[in-house]
């Protein structure tokens, strides 16, 4: 699988005085089993570029690649390509129809043209991937709590069984548990099913923890494409649009500063408080007893 | 862009008929439609003509944007009018097979275009000059004497600009929705029509989901904000009639008489015979 | 003692599902005796995951939902008391979490003015009304435009601005910036703390963004109808364990120095900014070994 778009341009209102470009020769390749996060602020052009990877919006000009084939020739099956790609819109509770949750998870599957069974057996499948217990399948989605119901209709994508899963924003309005739960199934997918993830999210601390590989939008432009820790080294850039590095490498930066030895590429509260006790450990200035066994077997 | 979308068509310039209170315009479309329909002679459309160029030319709109309008209706102007050119039974001028052009039928046929080219004139002045706010705003007050029969006249007014406002939403929130589905392999476009009507299922219901929950929120926002009827309410822009307004309506009282008065003068001079 | 411009007693809120002859199928308890005072003037953010309760009990404040049993005080006003529900509902304004669904105006200004003409304000007292209240947001310049137009954060100041029209004494926020990007939060809180401090409103801020009440003077946290937590943030967030048991975060920062305390570092309780954690950690870090004690900055 690799997913691979070079010089895209799209522009809303085409040919009136209103032109504008939505996405501005934006080029990158993914590749097979990548955890991708896409950030930038509202009306970056973020929302436009992954409608483009499966196909719900064509460039202006440019060419998309789908494992090696461009997906803009006359006789490629796009409507395929929706399937290998699977797209989780924001609040996608919203799309959810059916009278009960197993029904609303087959939609895709049936239309994809599978047998009653295989398509039984894939909803099934896709519920379990989200972890949610058999007594709410029969039920009507529209009686689930606001997870609840968002796994499901993740469920309703996964059922389709994509290669590639990208999800714009799926923890917006969730609390605290319901954000890391939904987090912590899509890590599983990418760690255990190998599948490659696409996540848009405004939450760096989320971003620093899971993705692999940071693409930073800004007014339709692709302004960065690195791993994390080297994307938010440029905390200063990730201001001026709008953007900031999770909270814990300003602590290590500001540390720096004052001249403590603090490593550069802090991104998560796990690696900061690591590096910080080897900084107590090496000065001995940690008042612990009882508790320096438990350390060191951590660090 | 969906959300460009914008409800009516009015035009952003300043000009009289622009700072007129909608009522006033209201009240003016509908004397403009009556006198089409009135004028029954050469010389009273001479009339009602320069009552709608004074018009046009008052509401300093570019008379280009005015006949836009004018191109959704060019079929229905055909129809009409070949009907009425062919059908008419009179002195025959031209045959060709069974179709016969007689001199009434061509009497007979400009005047429907004519009458349905100024109608569409006459109702883009006033849209194009009165913002749907206003609009709703003149409906409102210019139908009060409806309340005294019970037709409840703030609801409906206060109805119609909710409309006004989330029908951008809806619309913008129906195109999520249907590419939500297409990601999950919906079909909006092939199959019969029958597939068509069911295929939009899963379009429709998440879409009047969506609306109930927002009328919901909207309710409870509208009650929190103290929101109880129109009863005892006061307004931000209260419409006030100026000066301009009751020239208007002289105009109007003038120009309807003027229109009612040809009819009388032309039946009794028997100058021409009547058009419809 | 003197009662607080909101103050809840023994409050009892049911949630009653009926089926199609009226008999009752589920009773579902979402507010399960809860008694609170709230001083005029404070900003306090109540925290809750989802289904604790929160958003109900922010329902009973301006009377939109009445108690089961116990009593909900607005400014010494019974929420209950049918004749003060406009007093109540114009001195308690609230503001809830989707911008879209609570504008009502087709133009900015005219939203504003809304709650004042369903009380029947003058019209010159309105225009001076949406004039103040706009300012106080800082949504001036959009007044003429389509709500339509604006961001997530702008909408939702135009609709504290149109709660400020009707001159209340306190706001309730109900997650008003779940649904916005980050900088429409900020810009959203920017102004509630704005109008807390030049105005004097009370602010009830209902929200699960744990970054957002640290400037609070209380926070209030619930869980199952209960309220199980009240303290100034800094007592609320030392407890780093029991928060998360009600299902809740806290700032990475606070959880890095609980983490620490954790492993034995001697930092302060409740770390809840950069700069906090910053000087906590270079005053025993930063002074060279075998220098001295005291940090002298």
């Amino acid at each position: 699988m690799s997913i691979k778009a070079e010089h895209i341009n799209y522009l809303y209102g085409e040919g009136t005085a209103f032109e504008q470009y939505a996405l501005k020769d934006v080029s990158f390749e993914i590749r097979d089993g990548q955890f991708i996060g896409l950030i930038g602020h509202t009306g970056s052009g973020k929302s436009t570029l992954i409608q483009h990877l499966n196909g719900l919006l064509k460039a202006s000009s440019g060419k998309i690649y789908y494992n090696g084939e461009d997906i803009y020739q006359d006789n490629y099956d796009r409507k395929s390509l929706r399937s290998k790609v699977g797209l989780v819109f924001q609040y996608p509770e919203h799309q959810l129809f059916e009278i009960d949750v197993f029904s609303d998870v087959c939609f895709g599957p049936k239309n994809q043209g599978f047998s009653k069974e295989e398509v039984e057996s894939r909803a099934r499948e896709a519920l379990m991937q989200v972890r949610l217990e058999e007594r709410f399948w029969h039920q009507s989605p529209f009686e689930l709590s606001g997870g609840q119901k968002r796994r499901v209709a993740i469920a309703g994508v996964l059922a389709m069984r994509p290669e590639v899963l990208i999800l714009d924003e799926p923890t917006a309005g969730l609390d605290p548990r319901g954000r890391d739960e939904i987090l912590e199934e899509i890590a599983v997918l990418h760690r255990e099913r190998g599948m490659s993830i696409i996540l848009v999210s405004h939450s760096m601390e989320d971003i620093a923890r899971y993705a692999d590989r940071i693409l930073v939008m800004n007014h339709g432009e692709k302004v960065f494409d690195a791993p994390p820790k080297e994307v938010f080294r440029h905390d200063k850039e990730l201001e001026q649009i709008g953007l900031a590095a999770p909270q814990v490498t300003y602590v290590a930066r500001r540390l720096r500063e004052q001249g403590i030895p603090m490593p550069e590429d802090i991104t998560t509260v796990e690696e900061a408080k690591k590096a910080i006790l080897v900084l107590f450990d090496r000065r001995g200035k940690k008042s612990m007893s009882n508790d320096s066994r438990k350390a060191g077997d951590k660090i | 862009m969906i959300r460009e979308i914008t409800l009516g068509q009015y035009y952003p310039v300043d000009s009289v008929l622009h700072r007129m209170d909608p009522r006033t315009k209201l009240f003016g479309t509908m004397v403009f439609i009556v006198s089409l329909f009135l004028a029954d002679s050469l010389a009273a459309y001479g009339i009602v003509t320069v009552f709608l160029a004074t018009a046009v030319v008052l509401s300093r709109v570019p008379f280009g944007f005015m006949v836009r309008g004018l191109k959704a209706m060019i079929f229905l102007l055909l129809i009409s009018v070949s009907f009425n050119l062919f059908l008419t039974p009179g002195t025959e001028i031209f045959r060709f097979g069974f179709l016969k052009i007689t001199w009434e039928g061509i009497r007979l046929a400009g005047f429907m275009a004519l009458r349905l080219i100024y109608l569409v004139i006459g109702s883009s002045v006033m849209t194009l000059t009165t913002t749907p706010n206003q609009l709703t705003d003149g409906l409102e007050k210019g139908l009060r004497l409806l309340k005294k029969v019970g037709v409840p006249v703030h609801e409906v007014s206060m109805m119609m600009s909710i409309a006004l406002r989330f029908i951008p939403i809806l619309v913008e929130e129906t195109d999520k929705i249907m590419k939500a589905q297409m990601a999950r392999g919906a079909d909006f476009e092939s199959g019969n029509l029958i597939q068509k009507a069911r295929n939009m299922v899963p379009l429709l219901v998440p879409l009047f989901i969506s609306a109930f929950r927002r009328a919901t929120d909207l309710a409870m926002a509208m009650e929190a904000r103290c929101y109880h009827g129109g009863e005892g309410r006061t307004k931000m822009k209260p419409l006030r009639y100026e000066r301009r307004d009751g020239m208007a309506y002289l105009v109007y009282l003038l120009y309807l008489g003027a229109v009612i008065g040809m009819r009388y003068f032309h039946v009794a001079a028997g100058m021409m015979p009547k058009i419809a | 003692m003197a009662m607080g411009i909101i103050k809840a007693s023994k409050l009892v809120f049911d949630y009653i599902r009926q089926d199609e002859d009226d008999h009752i199928e589920e009773v579902n308890r979402a507010i399960d005796g809860v008694d609170v005072d709230i001083r005029e003037g404070d900003f306090v953010a109540i925290l809750g995951h989802n289904g604790s309760g929160k958003s109900t009990f922010a329902k009973q404040i301006n009377g939109i939902l009445l108690p089961t049993e116990g009593v909900v005080w607005v400014s010494g006003m019974k929420t209950s008391d049918d004749s003060h529900i406009w007093d109540i509902r114009k001195t308690a304004g609230m503001v809830f979490q989707n911008p879209d669904n609570q504008i009502i105006g087709n133009v900015v200004e005219e939203d504003v003015g809304f709650g004042p003409e369903n009380l029947g304000v003058p019209t010159d007292e309105i225009w001076r009304r949406v004039d103040e209240s706009l300012a106080a947001v800082g949504m001036t310049a959009y007044r003429l435009k389509s709500p339509n137009k604006l961001s997530g954060g702008q909408k939702q100041r135009v609709a504290i601005a149109g709660v400020m029209a009707m001159k209340p004494k306190c706001i309730i926020l109900d997650e008003p910036t779940a649904m916005l990007d980050p900088n429409g939060r900020k810009e959203v809180i920017r102004t509630i703390h704005e109008l807390n401090k030049k105005e004097g409103i009370t602010i009830l801020l209902i929200t699960h963004y744990m970054e957002e009440v640290i400037d609070a003077d209380r926070v209030i946290v619930m869980d199952d109808g209960h309220l199980v937590m009240d303290g100034t943030p800094r007592e609320i967030f030392s407890q780093v364990r029991r928060l998360k048991e009600y299902r809740l975060d806290v700032p990475q920062v606070t959880e890095l120095a609980y983490e620490l305390k954790q492993e034995g570092v001697e930092i302060p309780e409740g770390i809840l900014s950069i700069e906090e954690l910053v000087e906590a950690l270079i005053s025993l870090l930063g002074d060279d070994a075998g220098g001295q004690k005291e940090n002298v900055d």
